[in-house]
């Protein structure tokens, strides 16, 4: 069992949470890499993202005339958010002590305080751009999380609680199952995953597309250290779905106890799923085309309705 | 423990396929386009058939295997093809079947699966089979595809989803009582099928009475349509 008062575990986690942060830019380098071998592009250098960063965190910050407290303020608020929802998610090590002060209906808060605050910045230099963005944002967050918060009882169903590490320990310990339940969980948790970490074909990362772009058009005021601040924010999002698929679904890997082979082991476990997932990722980026924004409320209906009958299956089948 | 990892990895795989055939509902339910639809009901049919073979070969009743080829034949192969014929034939392959309020309907109809849930619940406990619980989700997808007979407009949707009410039953036979009867399964599917030509022909006798196959136009009593 975990034992909250002891520094070397607080000291493991904040070390995790590093590592996790660190690795964030890393993986988002790595899917934009695989798009591009995928499309005959050349490819970025492998630390291409931290040199981006580097880059703006050192650039001057050029501040609307119109921008109140709030716009300055918001990239903080949105990164603190971020680094807190990244700290409690078992990454390496499956038992967290931060896993105890917030578990995974508090990591669906988390990520709303972090919108809520990313939405007012969009809309607070008062451009059409800003407004529109954020706007979007709300509609398709607005659908996504009641999905996304029926995954997470889903999953609190089966493993009788709310906590990630618990219910990564839960699916260590019980046999492997075919749970109809879990198969829809996965399903739903990944297709909120790609609406809300705004990928193709919800929204385009990329695209910098007066029409179409949801996420870049709340950013597109923001220069110098707060725009760094906001994508790295967004990179330690698309992680943190990334790490949540990855450890909930299959968790095999993670460090229980903690020795120092298994710790190397949890590394190279969690760095082989993540490429997979990155490559599954951007191979379905290169496959799908965006879809209309009218199209996105279907989209997000179908991942609820998946979420929705694992709910049902997980009364009705796999009640005891 | 919880009892449901207990169970072999069979019945675990029949209990899967059967919430993937709920799915297979909830899909029929919000497809809009007619092709769509037809398509998506020859998927059910080979869920259906899948999880019958698997039944089949939990329980031992080798007659289920006969039910499973004349699923995979008939609602899998044969129908949607007359079907998709049909509609060729008439031009309406791509047309669009107005879902009334897909939002809402797919509310009630994840209120219609609670519903059934708690109905099925006290008759659960008397039924001896493994598949017992998937009793509830049988009968949700009849209620489902009666769902669809209501929203739709369009005949041949409602024909495609009077087909999928039929699934229900049949996926009902199957988890409460391991398939009816070979007689019974026979002439069953025996009228879907007669069911499904007559049902054609109809839709050509429609066609030609109002000059489209909306049955809305069906409740005007007027020899005048405008």
């Amino acid at each position: 069992m975990v034992d909250y008062l002891s520094p070397i575990s607080w000291l493991l986690a904040l070390s995790q949470t590093v590592l996790f942060i660190m690795a964030a830019p890393l993986f988002v380098n790595w899917v934009k890499r695989i798009k591009c071998y995928l499309q005959n592009r050349k490819p970025p250098v492998f630390l291409q993202s931290y040199r981006d960063l580097r880059r703006l965190f050192t650039k001057q910050l050029v501040l609307s005339h119109t921008a109140s407290p709030l716009f300055r303020i918001a990239p903080y608020i949105v990164f603190g958010t971020s680094l807190m929802a990244a700290s409690v998610v078992p990454f390496i090590i499956a038992q967290v002590p931060a896993a105890a002060m917030a578990d995974a209906i508090v990591l669906v808060g988390l990520f709303a305080l972090g919108r809520f605050f990313l939405a007012l910045a969009g809309m607070d230099v008062g451009t059409s751009f800003g407004g529109m963005g954020s706007s979007r944002e709300m509609t398709i967050i607005a659908l996504a999380e009641p999905a996304m918060l029926i995954v997470v009882f889903t999953m609190a169903m089966v493993a009788e609680t709310t906590n990630l590490s618990t219910i990564i320990i839960h699916t260590l310990n019980s046999p492997l199952s075919l749970r109809p339940s879990l198969l829809f969980a996965f399903t739903a948790l990944v297709l909120v995953g790609i609406a809300e970490t705004g990928r193709i074909p919800v929204d385009n990362p990329a695209s910098h597309l007066e029409l179409t772009m949801i996420h870049e058009a709340m950013l597109l005021e923001y220069s110098g250290r707060h725009l760094a601040l906001m994508e790295f924010a967004a990179h330690i999002k698309l992680m943190i779905y990334a790490v949540l698929i990855a450890n909930l679904f299959i968790p095999w890997g993670i460090v229980t106890d903690t020795t120092f082979i298994n710790i190397l082991i949890a590394v190279i476990a969690i760095t082989f799923k993540l490429a997979i997932l990155g490559i599954i990722l951007a191979a379905g980026e290169t496959a799908v085309a965006k879809m209309r924004i009218f199209k996105v409320p279907t989209f997000l209906a179908v991942a609820f309705t998946i979420a929705l009958v694992g709910m049902l299956s997980a009364i009705i089948l796999e009640a005891d | 423990m919880n009892s449901y990892t207990d169970l072999p990895l069979i019945e675990q795989a029949i209990l899967t396929l059967s919430a993937l055939v709920l799915l297979s509902s909830f899909a029929l339910l919000a497809q809009s386009r007619v092709i769509a639809t037809i398509k998506m009901f020859a998927w059910q049919g080979a869920l259906l058939s899948v999880a019958t073979v698997l039944v089949a070969s939990d329980t031992g009743e080798h007659h289920l295997y006969f039910s499973a080829a004349m699923t995979l034949v008939l609602k899998v192969i044969f129908i949607p093809w007359l079907l998709i014929y049909q509609s060729r034939r008439l031009g309406i392959l791509r047309d669009f079947d107005a879902v009334i309020r897909p939002g809402i309907t797919l509310l009630i109809a994840s209120a219609l699966v609670i519903f059934c849930y708690s109905v099925v619940e006290p008759i659960q406990q008397y039924a001896a089979s493994i598949t017992r619980d998937a009793i509830a989700l049988s009968l949700a997808v009849v209620m489902l595809s009666m769902l669809m007979l209501i929203t739709r407009r369009k005949a041949i949707t409602q024909v495609v989803a009077f087909m999928a009410l039929e699934n229900g039953l049949f996926f009902a036979a199957i988890t409460t009582t391991q398939g009816m009867p070979m007689v019974v399964e026979l002439g069953v599917a025996f009228d879907v099928l007669v069911a499904t030509v007559i049902f054609g022909v109809f839709f050509f006798h429609i066609r030609d009475s109002i000059e489209s196959l909306d049955v809305d136009q069906l409740n005007r009593l007027s020899e005048n349509t405008k």
